[in-house]
């Protein structure tokens, strides 16, 4: 049984995981469900279940990062920065701002780095920003492939109209489901990777298989996502094209897809293990935004398209959310802390 | 699976259904054409009904159809993005199955008294009509499949509506030439411009149809 002290603890990250689940799966189902492709009540199942998935079989890569960057040792110091990331997710969302978790956690992990006097970690850090910066970019590289592939495999493939549309809202569930997969291993870092050292589980035997502590986490964690999804998503799905602007399907499932890879490619161990054997550059496993990533593949397919060229608008905004959100949720925590320590005589590092 | 192989079965018969509405178009320009043929050699006799039935069949059953592939494409909410267009086009199809239904029956109700020297022209200007419906049919099928096609189907639909044109305005020449009555000659042009004006249908719906065609490319 788990101390109630301990899910008070934890109810920041669970918090900070519903927002992600009611928020992030409009970048997964947004485009499909708005355009009314698929039903918003399937896509939040398949949503669920592959987010769930991907946190516990695929969370630990981009968690082992985060950890790397600070390692919180005491179960109210993990409860500040999640809470601290958490509400500067919120008002910064409030006040119309771009913003990420992954950016917001970490600017939270440094506040407690300083407000503890641990070193922040230079190199870790230094990737992480690359990763940011690199993401969309690479989402959008790889929408005008992938875009460019679909349109070469339709003019050849002489596809009839009606079994194209078929073809694209089967696509759409399936790069859903792997967006939703990605999205739960990329991002569960952000939700409750800060209670891993802290955390309070232990181990469960499973016949042959061990179901870790960590995954007993990744597992609460991408619950609370799955509530997001289906307590608030519905309402982001249905207005995700106002924002983005209207996509077609087959640009939809491009976006999709190409968030999805990119996502999966920060995220996956598996494959950071085969380029490492294979003697090529590997990629770093970093929590990665996922609005960002969905951002870039539509930048890039209005590019091909030529129905747009930069749009200076949305990279201020990135840019913006890159420097604003680590900053607001690191003060965030430095202030926070110093109540928790000072005020509540809670020890937090 | 089942899931899967319900979307699919039910997407084939779709494909089906449209298929079966362009074999109509293809079909009701045949028959038309004989239908006319045989009007100009032997009038408004039996053989000539019988292919009016036809026409008037294939139109309703067009008409048909067009009301299951509208239901389908609304209620399964199918190609969002070309729906209008799909529809569009078929309801635009629709009236030239109507045009050339509204032409026989005038030949049957008004039975026309054509004079030799001009027969030839009619059946000329009926030909090349035909050729632009022919045309127009391919380039519709071919929007479905691959629409980097239809500019193709579109230019000759252009060609044989202009080589319409011209036969038909020959034709006015020649029986305002004629020595005939005056109301004569108004009854023969008349059933020239209803004719021709299928051709000019068949090309708005080519203008249609480009545009259509585009939007699916890019």
């Amino acid at each position: 049984m788990i101390d109630p002290l301990t899910l008070i603890f934890l109810s920041s990250g669970l918090f900070l995981g519903w927002a992600l689940g009611s928020n992030d799966a409009a970048n997964v189902f947004g485009t499909a469900v708005g355009t009314k492709m698929v039903k918003w009540r399937t896509a939040a199942i398949i949503c669920s279940v592959f987010v769930i998935l991907g946190a516990v079989i695929s969370g630990a890569g981009a968690s082992h990062t985060l950890g790397k960057l600070g390692a919180i040792s005491a179960l109210p110091g993990a409860f500040m920065t999640a809470l601290s990331a958490a509400v500067a997710v919120y008002t910064m969302t409030k006040s119309g701002l771009p913003v990420s978790t992954s950016q917001a956690i970490v600017g939270a992990i440094i506040g407690w780095n300083l407000f503890s006097s641990n070193p922040t970690d230079g190199s870790t850090l230094a990737t992480i920003v690359t990763t940011w910066v690199v993401c969309p970019l690479l989402s959008g590289v790889i929408a005008i492939g992938l875009l460019k592939a679909l349109k070469f495999a339709s003019k050849q493939g002489k596809v009839h109209l009606i079994r194209a549309d078929a073809y694209t809202r089967l696509g759409l569930i399936l790069a859903g489901a792997f967006g939703a997969y990605s999205l739960g291993a990329n991002n569960i870092a952000n939700v409750v990777g800060v209670f891993i050292p802290a955390q309070p589980f232990s181990d469960i035997q499973l016949g042959t298989m061990v179901f870790s502590s960590t995954q007993q986490l990744f597992l609460l964690g991408a619950l609370a996502i799955a509530l997001g999804v289906f307590t608030y998503s519905k309402g982001v799905m249905m207005t995700v094209g106002d924002g983005l602007g209207r996509l077609s399907p087959t640009s939809a499932l491009v976006a999709v897809t190409a968030h999805s890879i990119v996502l999966f490619l920060f995220a996956s161990r598996g494959l950071e293990a085969w380029l490492s054997s294979h003697g090529l550059p590997t990629i770093p496993l970093v929590p990665v935004s996922s609005s960002q990533a969905v951002v870039g593949a539509i930048v890039g397919i209005s590019i091909l398209q030529g129905t747009t060229g930069i749009r200076w608008s949305v990279l201020r905004n990135i840019v913006a959310g890159w420097v604003a959100t680590p900053f607001v949720a690191g003060i965030l925590c430095f202030i926070g802390l110093f109540f928790l320590q000072n005020v509540f005589g809670l020890q937090v590092q | 699976m089942k899931t899967k192989l319900h979307l699919f079965r039910r997407t084939k018969e779709l494909e089906q259904k449209i298929d079966a509405y362009f074999d109509k178009l293809s079909e009701a320009s045949v028959v038309y054409r004989l239908a006319i043929r045989v009007y100009l050699k032997e009038g408004a006799n039996e053989d000539f009904q019988g292919r009016l039935e036809r026409v008037n069949g294939l139109e309703s059953a067009a008409d048909h159809l067009r009301r299951e592939i509208e239901a389908q494409l609304y209620t399964n909410t199918l190609i969002p993005d070309s729906r209008g267009d799909v529809l569009g086009l078929i309801e635009t199809i629709d009236q030239l199955l109507g045009q050339f239904e509204g032409s026989l029956w005038a030949f049957s109700n008004e039975t026309p008294d054509i004079p030799k020297e001009f027969r030839s022209g009619y059946r000329k200007l009926t030909g090349m009509v035909v050729k632009a419906v022919d045309e127009l049919g391919l380039g519709a099928r071919a929007f479905f499949r691959s629409p980097h096609d239809v500019p193709a189907y579109n230019h000759k639909v252009m060609l044989y509506e202009k080589e319409a044109d011209i036969i038909g305005t020959r034709l006015k020449k020649q029986i305002f030439t004629a020595d005939i009555e005056l109301a004569r000659k108004l009854h023969l042009r008349e059933f020239v411009e209803q004719i021709d004006s299928i051709a000019d249908t068949a090309e708005d719906v080519a203008d249609r149809l480009a545009i259509y065609a585009i939007k699916r490319i890019v």
